[in-house]
């Protein structure tokens, strides 16, 4: 064994290949690991038959880390064989220190975040403000919109979705009598369970039900079409056709969930309804001319109009949020990804905002 | 001595604190094919899409001859683009595609624009492929398809990202004689952001070449020329795909 401050070799022998460069690594690191400045430590591969290249970067990353800690080490005795893997994995340059990335203090975090934040905002406001200069443009000339998406766009958002509205709708209407029958059973007041699910699903649960499964649905797809559009580049092509992205793509979808959201809300009502049908005749002993009459004693136009409007509002907000998101993917696939999310979360804030402001409106009013 | 056809003014571009080219100042003349050089992150197709106008100039300016600058938000674009990737819309078919400008800026019958985008697809080697959806195409067809629809309206002047990039010999030569019989046909200028060899030794007539580090233009010139008689060794390592230090 060479004594410290002695120059020392390490002979390498035989074939060294990636299999075997995880027990190399634990022993060379440990066998390094005293060696101080001004020592010296050569790999020998004059022995050498085969080197891999994993094999080949670790021990050039062993000399680099030696040199740098002020230890003197080379590869000697290189057969000729080995000259260019040892010189493509640097094992022959003067090895460079790494500049340490010092890590982002907390106060440079917040500010990061502050920008960032302020960033996204001037966005949105940005996105709003050409919405609107799209819809002024638009009322000057209506036929520069693409109307010819709108029909496309309803089928997309409403007539497909009938299915999952009706389904959804159908069982919150089916729960909410369930959970009011065992309350109402107790004082014989059996049949208000028509007022209950009528007035409920009409002015708040169909509205906003349908809203979110539109949210899910299509606010998703839109947010994740044009982040796709925008990030291959297809909005810019569009732009350098001379079409106004707003007037090509945001307004016919906008207007198409505006139309498909208030019939799909409709049904909702219905349906909704229907299920507080089932529960009243299954269990509560009910018939359904008394259900009916009492939901028509129950529900007014105004409770269904007001459901209605809700509807159109929670359509324009999901149509706009999901395009502005969709409008401001960068970076690829992942960039989408996050997009379409962060989409559908901003929509659902906004849609239980929205009803909030609702509900709050209404009361004050007594409508 | 022509007037030139598009003028660049001291054109700063970047975004936020980056700056990728600083005071960028140069011409093209008509009917010429120009070519934007330089090595990848120079900036190249950042500075294209400044002379279209998708990007608003940290200062500086570009001025297009009977146009003005660049906006894109106003009437019909005077020129065509053709995007890197091909950027066909993928829910259209290949001559909707082609024929969607021709609906939006004239009051021509469908059956009118039908046949429009008919000889358009015919004229780059695409006939018969107008019922295709893009992603039934392969690279080089969608680049084919790409510079249809920029032709859709015959613009003065065509727009190319990396005309060549990724396709095979064979179709990277076919799209070289394309963009050069365009402009000879149609004395159709052409400004074009590469860094195939063949290509620009082929089509190019003028090229600038963008520098990274310097953040300026370090050549101007026939990149024959160039190539020949240049002394700077970056210009020297480009034409000469050779990586020797100054």
């Amino acid at each position: 064994m060479p004594h410290s401050g002695q120059p020392q070799k390490l002979a390498l022998e035989g074939t060294l290949i990636f299999s075997d460069a995880a027990p190399l690594w634990k022993s060379l690191t440990a066998r390094i690991a005293p060696l101080s400045r001004g020592e010296r430590l050569d790999f020998d591969m004059s022995e050498l038959d085969f080197i891999d290249g994993g094999t080949m970067a670790l021990l050039a990353h062993l000399r680099a880390e030696l040199k740098l800690r002020g230890v003197l080490c080379e590869f000697v005795g290189v057969k000729e064989q080995h000259v260019p893997i040892v010189h493509l994995y640097h094992g022959d340059d003067k090895p460079v220190r790494r500049k340490k990335r010092k890590p982002e203090s907390s106060l440079a975090q917040v500010g990061r975040a502050t920008l960032l934040f302020f960033s996204e905002v001037q966005q949105v406001f940005a996105f709003f403000g050409d919405m609107i200069l799209a819809v002024v443009g638009l009322l000057k000339e209506p036929r520069t919109a693409n109307w010819r998406e709108v029909p496309h766009i309803m089928e997309r958002a409403g007539a497909d979705a009938v299915p999952i509205v009706s389904l959804i709708n159908f069982l919150v209407g089916f729960v909410m009598a369930f959970q009011g029958a065992v309350q109402l059973k107790q004082f014989g007041a059996n049949i208000f369970v028509a007022d209950l699910v009528g007035l409920s699903v009409t002015r708040e649960l169909g509205p906003l039900m349908t809203a979110i499964i539109l949210c899910g649905r299509t606010g998703a797809a839109f947010a994740a079409e044009l982040g796709s559009m925008r990030v291959s580049e297809e909005i810019d092509a569009l732009r350098t056709m001379g079409f106004g992205p707003f007037r090509y793509l945001v307004l016919p979808r906008a207007f198409g969930l505006m139309l498909a959201a208030p019939l799909l809300t409709l049904l909702a009502d219905l349906v909704g309804i229907a299920g507080g049908l089932v529960v009243a005749l299954t269990s509560l002993n009910l018939t359904i001319g008394g259900y009916v009459n009492e939901t028509r004693q129950a529900v007014d136009v105004w409770d269904v109009f007001s459901g209605v409007l809700k509807s159109v509002v929670f359509a324009l907000a999901i149509a706009l949020i999901s395009c502005q998101q969709g409008f401001a993917a960068e970076g690829g696939a992942e960039g989408v990804g996050r997009r379409t999310t962060s989409s559908v979360v901003s929509i659902l804030f906004a849609l239980i905002l929205l009803d909030a402001g609702f509900t709050i409106f209404f009361y004050k009013f007594g409508l | 001595m022509n007037e030139a056809f598009i003028s660049v003014e001291n054109l700063t571009i970047g975004w936020g604190e980056t700056i990728l080219q600083k005071d960028a100042t140069f011409d093209v003349q008509r009917g010429e094919i120009f070519a934007i050089l330089g090595g990848s992150g120079c900036g190249k197709s950042t500075m294209l899409r400044y002379l279209i106008g998708l990007e608003q100039p940290l200062s500086g300016n570009v001025y297009i001859a009977g146009y003005g600058t660049p906006n894109l938000t106003v009437g019909r674009p005077p020129f065509g683009v053709m995007f890197q990737s091909g950027a066909l819309l993928g829910s259209l078919t290949v001559g909707e595609n082609i024929g969607l400008a021709l609906e939006q800026w004239t009051e021509l019958p469908p059956d009118a624009i039908e046949a429009i985008v008919l000889a358009k697809l015919r004229l780059v080697g695409l006939g018969g492929t107008e019922k295709q959806f893009p992603s039934e195409l392969s690279g080089g067809m969608k680049k084919r398809a790409a510079i249809a629809r920029a032709l859709a309206l015959d613009p003065e002047l065509l727009f190319l990202d990396e005309p060549s990039a990724g396709l095979d010999p064979v179709s990277a030569v076919e799209l070289d004689e394309l963009i050069l019989s365009l402009n000879q046909g149609f004395n159709l200028t052409v400004v074009m952001v590469t860094h195939e060899l063949p290509s620009i030794f082929k089509t190019v007539q003028r090229c600038i070449m963008l520098n990274r580090e310097t953040k300026s233009i370090i050549a101007e010139g026939d990149p024959r020329q160039l190539r020949d008689t240049s002394t700077d060794p970056r210009v020297i390592n480009f034409f000469n795909r050779t990586t020797e230090k100054s």
